[in-house]
């Protein structure tokens, strides 16, 4: 695959050819979490290893934000004394690890996706419904090729 | 690398894809003023305050219910507070406060929060799910099949393809026809509340049935004590209704209201307990009929945790992002969205979202109401008549003309395959729709 070396040499010099949507698993309910398997479309452009840690930690963080303990009960219960009114104050906790995954995924976009010509999309931004991930060709080696892909569709 | 083929991408701008500006569309979009989201939303809401505040299109019967409180609770603290001051203790003006102002606050809350609405998927995902693989390797787009199932604790679910919102929802999500939006754990839609009841504001309207039910209990103890009070003595009771004139209005008020406030007070406290939604109870989803507990599949099995799971779980943030800008390079249709539906899409289907005219819903708003508020009966009939009128009146055919701007990122919809039963689909040939999703993604 394409070589880029950091984040904006992806910007400049390369345009988008396909993109992989990783969907939400299920099987444990409504909790937030996504399927771990690496889709074939990008077999050839990143080592399974590293997609799978990627979505793991990603899982781990949302079940880190909707975990129900001792600290939910005692904000739940704070918050519904106060009539709600402190959730317009204060930051709730799944905010704040929403903003940790904002940075892990552009930690991890700049150091391992866009040196393959891969690129991840925040799953808030899409409803959290899939992770996105944007493949790219080099413009000048590509020429003319365009969706790459005519296996099947991303993992479930 | 040539110049000529430079091509700057913004991540940012990736999300919504920008769709091919024609030169008349170019020269139209003068504005440079930067759009908030929310002004391009496609769901039947209305926002206030730039996007901070969201409501349900129809705002229903809310100034009602406010007004309702608001007058009883005004008229018990001018015309009985003073006399039970005098007569028992400061407390009760007090505690009647502290309670007012609990109710109307969670009921606010309640209103002006985003439910948990779901945004629709963008043309990319809406192609990735309809491409299907035959076994030759051959690439063709369909709708997906209608239902997916998949196992949830253990348990068998069904996911409901949404035509509108054009996925596949999540479990426990449903499709509010008036506000035609995907509402994450779908409660119901309320009309007192004038919005739907979903999982980010469900918490605050438990608050506001129970604190409202406490609220009428309270004021009708109140005024009961104060008119026997008065009545002693050598009055009389009906002297004492004279004297006091207010409190026959907040008698009649609270009387009538603390039949459906205890009853969905009780009903809800059951949901909670048992962690499940009103539209789950109603479909009888998982109750079997050998009688068993229940098949849950979300159920903690315990009522402590599952109330706990439910009123004190996280906040979810909403997915919706009102206010946060559009990228500058997406230039929104406005196509009527109405008029786009093929006129043999709509089915008679609760969850396919078709037009209906506005005045119908409106009668059957209102009739929906009368039947709410004459019945004493359970809450369970009083919530199956608000809901269920509703989903017949989807079900009609004709489509009216909408004004609403679809989302930046949902392009002329003309080019996609229309959601029509494959029969109608004749007159489009699979080049045709290849070269309109080739167009789409590229």
């Amino acid at each position: 695959g394409p070589e880029f070396h950091n984040l904006q040499e992806l910007r400049q010099s390369a345009s988008l050819a396909n993109k992989v949507f990783i969907q939400r698993d299920y099987s444990e309910g409504t909790v937030c979490k996504f399927h771990t398997k690496l889709p074939s479309e990008l077999d050839s452009r990143i080592e399974k290893t590293l997609f799978e840690d990627t979505v793991k930690t990603l899982n781990n963080y949302y079940a880190e934000a909707e975990k129900i303990g001792g600290h939910a009960y005692l904000e739940g219960c704070l918050a519904c004394i106060t009539a709600y009114l402190i959730f317009l104050c204060m930051e709730t906790r799944y905010e704040k690890v929403l903003k940790k995954i904002s940075r892990y995924i552009q930690e991890q976009n700049e150091k391992i996706y866009a040196p393959r010509g891969l690129l991840i999309t925040d799953p808030i931004e899409r409803g959290m419904r899939v992770i996105e991930i944007s493949i790219y060709e080099d413009r000048s080696s590509s020429g003319s090729s365009t969706s790459s892909s005519t296996t099947s569709s991303s993992g479930r | 690398m040539k110049n000529c083929e430079y091509q700057q991408i913004d991540p940012l701008a990736l999300g919504t894809p920008a769709s091919t500006p024609t030169s008349t569309q170019c020269a139209k979009n003068k504005s440079h003023r930067p759009r908030r989201k929310w002004e391009v939303f496609p769901g039947r809401n209305r926002f206030y305050c730039d996007g901070r505040i969201i409501v349900a299109r129809q705002c229903g019967v809310l100034p009602l219910t406010l007004g309702l409180i608001v007058v009883t609770s005004v008229l018990f603290f001018i015309f009985d507070c003073p006399f039970l001051v005098t007569h028992l203790t400061i407390c009760i003006p007090v505690v009647a406060g502290v309670l007012f102002l609990f109710v109307v606050i969670t009921l606010l809350q309640t209103s002006f929060t985003d439910p948990g609405i779901l945004p629709r998927a963008l043309p990319e995902e809406v192609t990735n799910t309809e491409r299907q693989i035959d076994n030759s390797g051959s690439v063709t787009y369909r709708p997906p099949p209608r239902t997916k199932e998949i196992i949830i604790n253990g348990e068998v679910v069904k996911l409901k393809y949404c035509f509108t919102c054009k996925m596949f929802r999540p479990p426990r999500t449903s499709h509010c026809s008036l506000c035609d939006n995907c509402v994450e754990r779908f409660d119901h839609h309320c009309p007192w509340v004038g919005n739907c009841v979903g999982k980010r504001n469900y918490r605050f309207f438990y608050t506001f049935i129970v604190s409202l039910s406490f609220l009428t209990s309270f004021i009708l103890g109140c005024v009961i004590t104060h008119l026997t009070l008065r009545s002693q003595g050598d009055k009389g009771f009906l002297q004492a209704l004279q004297e006091s004139p207010a409190s026959v209005v907040e008698l009649v008020v609270c009387f009538f209201s603390i039949w459906s406030t205890l009853g969905l007070s009780g009903f809800h406290t059951y949901l909670v307990a048992s962690n499940l939604t009103t539209n789950e109870d109603i479909k009888g989803s998982w109750s079997t009929k050998r009688g068993e507990e229940s098949g849950n599949p979300y159920s903690y099995n315990g009522i402590f945790r599952n109330c706990c799971a439910v009123l004190c779980g996280p906040m979810p943030p909403s997915l919706i992002d009102r206010r946060g800008f559009l990228p500058p390079d997406v230039i929104p249709r406005t196509v009527a969205s109405g008029s786009e539906l093929h006129p043999f899409m709509a089915k008679n289907d609760t969850n396919m979202c078709t037009q209906a005219p506005k005045k119908l819903l409106e009668t059957v708003a209102h009739s929906s109401l009368v039947h709410s508020t004459c019945t004493s009966a359970t809450p369970k009939t009083a919530l199956v008549t608000q809901e269920f009128p509703f989903n017949s009146v989807s079900s009609m055919l004709s489509p009216s003309n909408t004004t609403q701007v679809p989302l930046p990122a949902a392009r002329d919809n003309r080019r996609s395959t229309p959601w029509t039963r494959p029969a109608v689909r004749e007159g489009i040939t699979q080049k045709g729709m290849l070269d309109a999703y080739k167009y789409q993604v590229s």
